[in-house]
């Protein structure tokens, strides 16, 4: 304990009497040189003498005291602070190489804390719900996270392994707030009666509503706004709860507002208002809850904390079982798996995962990139810098003390690269949570930077001081001052590879394959707009209605339909107009049939011929949507319930059912319900959902007239402007009936929103490809700059001998060049294996398509050329008498 | 007499609290008790003793205080703590084992092999 007694009082010693301290080591070796000097006197020296000799005996005053100062305690931090002090005056005379450095850093480490934000955000943080490591999503075993309203409740009420089972759904309403306020299109989330207590969120005004309210179907009049819909339509008004409002045209009254941190429990999901489930038949016009076969709820809920979760597992299976047994048709290969789920636990949330853990390794490779980049620079000023290196081993500094050195520079050059990166990361990351892309969906990006984020950031900086500050090391040990000191330079001995040219091949190849991916990527994603959709969105206009919400019945719904469509075709300039029932293709959300062969009279899904993509439409849908038919007739007025039931199919389909296209016509196959129907043509194959890897998308079109829908989107072809073309439209369904609610846009605009995830996945692509493009053009400019200034004086005797201006360039960068071409080769190969798995995550990518080569390798070059241009401008303006003379 | 030999590495800081052993010193003292008391055998470089000195007081086997010279100049003296007596005097017997082994070691012989 004595020791560190004696420490602590030598530190405290030391920082509460610095100066006494410097003061009382000065003292002390003055008094000793003052001692030793009488002796020298008392031996016959006169004074003067015998003062100068006690100097010259005791050796080095400054270096001993140094030393001395070392052996005191908190010397540590002493000798940072000067460490730092000297950083910063050495980096300050070098401004150019300081700013590349602080730049490539702040790029690297900018780009990881963004991917890192958002890894954070979907993966390590996900819904700050309590006891969220108790809260599981069902799922099916075919990674289907939806379960029907009846399997809910048998569920729910058998199950004895967890503390209650919520459900909910997203849904779209129109709310009508006042008396004659407008209808305007919410987010809802549909939740059963027990969600907000099996979640276990409190209100933040007023109450919630609880199992208890439901007394059967419309049975609970209550609505819970979320918190930012009440700051934003309500303006946080407190005397809200008790208000009415008007959900679809249905009374609702709001109970209260759910507090700010709980937004429901879709991650990325930014709902308006919650409603009962139980109310479902009121929101959508027709119940689903009485059908066991309609999958369209999520099921959650904590575990029971004495079950483990195979028990609570096994304990569903059973359940499922029973009702597998008991409803064969419905339940068909009933088993449950439990999850984590924060995007609804479908194939969806795999690809988001994989994305954001490739995106991860991509920013790594880019900070290595830049690691590699600093690291050769670091070099290359380390070997100018030998000469100071020498000089100050020769004078007696210790090779720790000038490793020392060494790392506070590089560490400090990190820090404060890391502080600019994490900084601009911020801003990105800010302007990215309140973008709202596309105003028809509610998309919140949970990517709002944490303490976790600033970590992260501070740790790769720090790290990456230590990687790139490593390089110089054993150059630095190795000097030899006398042979310094004599030549005036480092390393005699040329060697045909150096650790620079290695580590300039790294950077490049490694840039070779982030531009690669980034032109796989963004070529993917031009391709998914521009390539065979199947429809023609240009110059349509999507019109999406509600009939029900305007309060038409189902009987009335299909009149009104028809209607609707011959008086916006009187529209000026409207080409054709036509409608499609649920939505149009490339929407959110679509319907989905099983077809049989005719003579089947098993109708269970697994015995289904084929799996489809169902629309109903409109005779004229095909004409106004660009969709070619490639054989038999468009639908016509007569194809309706009198008339035989028809269908028409897409060229995929055909050839699954009956092996080619043209044989299809006029065969038969049975729907689900036992009907028969009858195929009377073949359109066009096209794309109909934004999934992700949807690779064989089968598709069947039935008249509208034989299946109607409720749901009304209306496509509409002009060549009109779409601002006066929607205000035509909405003034004539205004004409037909003035309450009736409508949404216009464009539908490549529409497209867009469905394409959202590809979308990002290929502009943050782009965007990892663009900063390794800057890393790869900074580390080969840095590179050809620093060998080119080494070698200027051979240059210019090169040029007073004669050499030609291409010898010259060679002479110069053709190094650089060489390392340039093999790096980027070996990343253009890496990159194109690699991008097979970027295939499976980024729509429509291919790494074989030809242009992405072409273009990998154009860009390379220009990269190479851009980064060269300077340093090869200089090496010709290479003077041979200017600098000749300057010697 | 032999010219003076470099110190072993490590042996100073044993020296050191020897020398201050036998009563308190200032920094040049110490060099001058060394030389006295290895009969002029052993040179301690003047500015090396310093940061030695440093080190045992942190380390609590040294204290120092300030005092005047016998000819009257200020100076530093050092003085052994309970810890420093308690270090010299296990040093003092490693030293010893030491110097016993290497001793035998060097004085062998090939018939006591």
């Amino acid at each position: 304990m004595n020791r560190v007694d004696a420490y602590l009082r030598s530190l405290a010693a030391r920082f509460l009497h610095r100066h006494e301290t410097e003061d009382d080591l000065a003292a002390e070796l003055e008094s000793h040189i003052q001692l030793r000097a009488d002796d020298l006197v008392r031996s016959g020296l006169d004074r003067a003498t015998a003062e100068r000799q006690a100097r010259v005996e005791f050796g080095g005053k400054a270096r001993f005291a140094d030393e001395a100062r070392d052996a005191i305690a908190g010397s540590v931090v002493e000798t940072l602070v000067r460490d730092l002090r000297l950083s910063v005056r050495q980096l300050r005379t070098a401004p150019s190489f300081t700013t590349t450095a602080i730049i490539t850093l702040a790029v690297a480490i900018g780009a990881n804390a963004v991917v890192f934000s958002a890894v954070n955000g979907f993966m390590l943080r996900p819904m700050n719900l309590p006891h969220e490591e108790t809260l599981y999503t069902l799922e099916r075993a075919d990674r289907d996270a939806t379960e029907s309203y009846p399997n809910y409740v048998d569920l729910r009420d058998r199950n004895r392994a967890f503390d209650g089972l919520a459900a909910f759904t997203l849904d779209q309403g129109w709310l009508t707030i006042g008396r004659d306020g407008d209808a305007i299109r919410s987010w809802l989330f549909e939740v059963s009666g027990n969600y907000f207590d099996v979640v276990g969120v409190q209100p933040y005004l007023g109450r919630f509503f609880h199992a208890g309210d439901e007394h059967g179907a419309n049975s609970v009049p209550y609505a819970v706004l979320t918190y930012a819909y009440w700051r934003n339509h309500f303006q946080g008004d407190h005397g809200i709860v008790g208000r009415t409002v008007l959900l679809n045209r249905h009374p609702f009254t709001i109970i209260g507002v759910a507090p700010p941190a709980f937004r429901g429990t879709v991650l990325i999901f930014a709902a308006d208002l919650f409603v009962p489930l139980v109310d479902q038949e009121q929101i959508d016009g027709a119940s689903l809850l009485n059908d066991r076969a309609n999958r369209w709820l999520t099921v959650l809920g904590h575990r029971k904390g004495v079950v483990t979760p195979a028990q609570a597992v096994a304990d569903l299976n059973e359940i499922a079982a029973q009702l597998e047994l008991a409803y064969p048709k419905e339940d068909e290969n009933f088993k449950i798996l439990l999850t984590h789920s924060t995007l609804g636990g479908d194939a969806f949330e795999d690809a988001v995962h994989a994305f954001l853990v490739a995106l991860m390794l991509l920013a790594s490779l880019i900070l290595l990139a830049a690691c590699a980049n600093l690291g050769s620079l670091f070099a290359a000023r380390a070997a100018d810098r030998s000469r100071e290196v020498a000089l100050r081993l020769a004078l007696g500094a210790g090779s720790g003390r000038i490793l020392r050195q060494l790392f506070t520079e590089s560490v400090l050059i990190a820090l404060v690269g890391g502080a600019v990166g994490l900084w601009g990361s911020v801003l990105v990351l800010s302007w990215l949570a309140n973008w709202h892309p596309f105003p028809q969906f509610s998309i919140r990006l949970p990517i709002d930077p944490d303490a976790r984020v600033y970590v992260v950031a501070l740790l790769l900086s720090i790290i990456s001081g230590f990687v790139f500050g490593a390089v110089p090391v054993r150059q630095v040990l190795r000097t030899d001052p006398y042979q310094v000191v004599k030549s005036g330079s480092a390393n005699p001995v040329r060697r045909r590879m150096s650790i620079r040219d290695l580590l300039l091949g790294v950077q490049i190849a490694i840039c070779a394959v982030l531009v690669t991916f980034s032109i796989v990527a963004v070529r993917g994603l031009s391709r998914s707009l521009h390539g065979n959709l199947g429809v023609d969105p240009h110059n349509v206009l999507l019109v999406d209605t509600d009939l029900r919400m305007a309060g038409y019945s189902k009987e009335r719904i299909s009149a009104m339909q028809q209607r609707m469509l011959a008086a916006i075709r009187a529209v000026p300039r409207v080409t054709s107009v036509g409608l499609v029932g649920v939505s149009p293709p490339m929407h959110v959300s679509w319907n989905e049939t099983d077809l049989f062969p005719p003579d089947a009279v098993d109708l269970k899904p697994s015995k289904a011929a084929a799996h489809a993509i169902q629309y109903s439409v409109s005779p004229d849908y095909f004409h106004a949507a660009g969709t070619r038919l490639l054989a038999g007739r468009t639908f016509t007025v007569h194809d309706d319930t009198i008339g035989p039931r028809v269908a028409i199919v897409n060229e995929l389909l055909a050839r699954k059912l009956y092996g080619s296209g043209a044989s299809a016509i006029d065969r038969v196959f049975k729907l689900p319900d036992g009907k028969r129907v009858q195929i009377v043509g073949i359109a066009e194959d096209g794309k109909y959902t934004a999934n992700l890897g949807d690779a064989t998308p089968l598709a069947i079109f039935f008249p509208l007239l034989q299946v109607p829908s409720n749901e009304t989107w209306m496509v509409v072809r002009s060549p009109e402007d779409p601002q006066q073309l929607s205000a035509a439209i909405r003034g004539q369904l205004r004409a037909l009936d003035s309450g009736l609610p409508s949404f216009i846009e464009t539908w490549t605009k529409d497209m867009s929103g469905a394409l959202f995830a590809p979308r990002v996945a290929a502009v943050s692509l782009g965007v990892l490809g663009l900063m390794g493009a800057i890393v790869a053009v900074t580390g080969i400019f840095g590179t050809a700059a620093y060998s080119l200034s080494k070698r200027l004086k051979e240059l210019g005797i090169r040029t007073a001998l004669g050499a030609q201006r291409m010898d010259v360039i060679e002479a110069a960068l053709g190094r650089a060049f060489r390392v340039l071409a093999l790096g980027s080769l070996v990343g253009l190969v890496l990159g194109l294996l690699a991008s097979r798995v970027l295939a499976s995550i980024v729509y429509q990518a291919s790494p074989r398509d030809p242009l992405v080569l072409i273009g990998a390798v154009v860009a390379m070059f220009m990269l190479g050329l851009v980064a060269t241009w300077i340093p090869a401008r200089r090496a010709l303006a290479v003077d041979p008498l200017i600098l000749l003379r300057a010697e | 007499m032999a010219a003076p030999v470099q110190l072993l590495p490590g042996t100073l800081d044993l020296l050191i609290l020897k020398a201050v052993s036998l009563g308190p010193l200032h920094g040049y003292g110490i060099l001058l008790r060394v030389a006295q008391i290895s009969r002029g055998g052993l040179l301690v470089e003047q500015g090396a003793l310093y940061p030695a000195l440093f080190r045992l007081v942190r380390q609590g086997l040294l204290k120092a205080h300030w005092g005047t010279s016998e000819n009257n100049r200020k100076a530093k003296y050092y003085d052994l703590t309970a810890l420093g007596r308690k270090r010299l005097q296990e040093e003092t017997e490693g030293w010893k084992r030491l110097a016993a082994a290497i001793g035998f070691a060097l004085a062998a012989q090939p018939e006591h092999l």
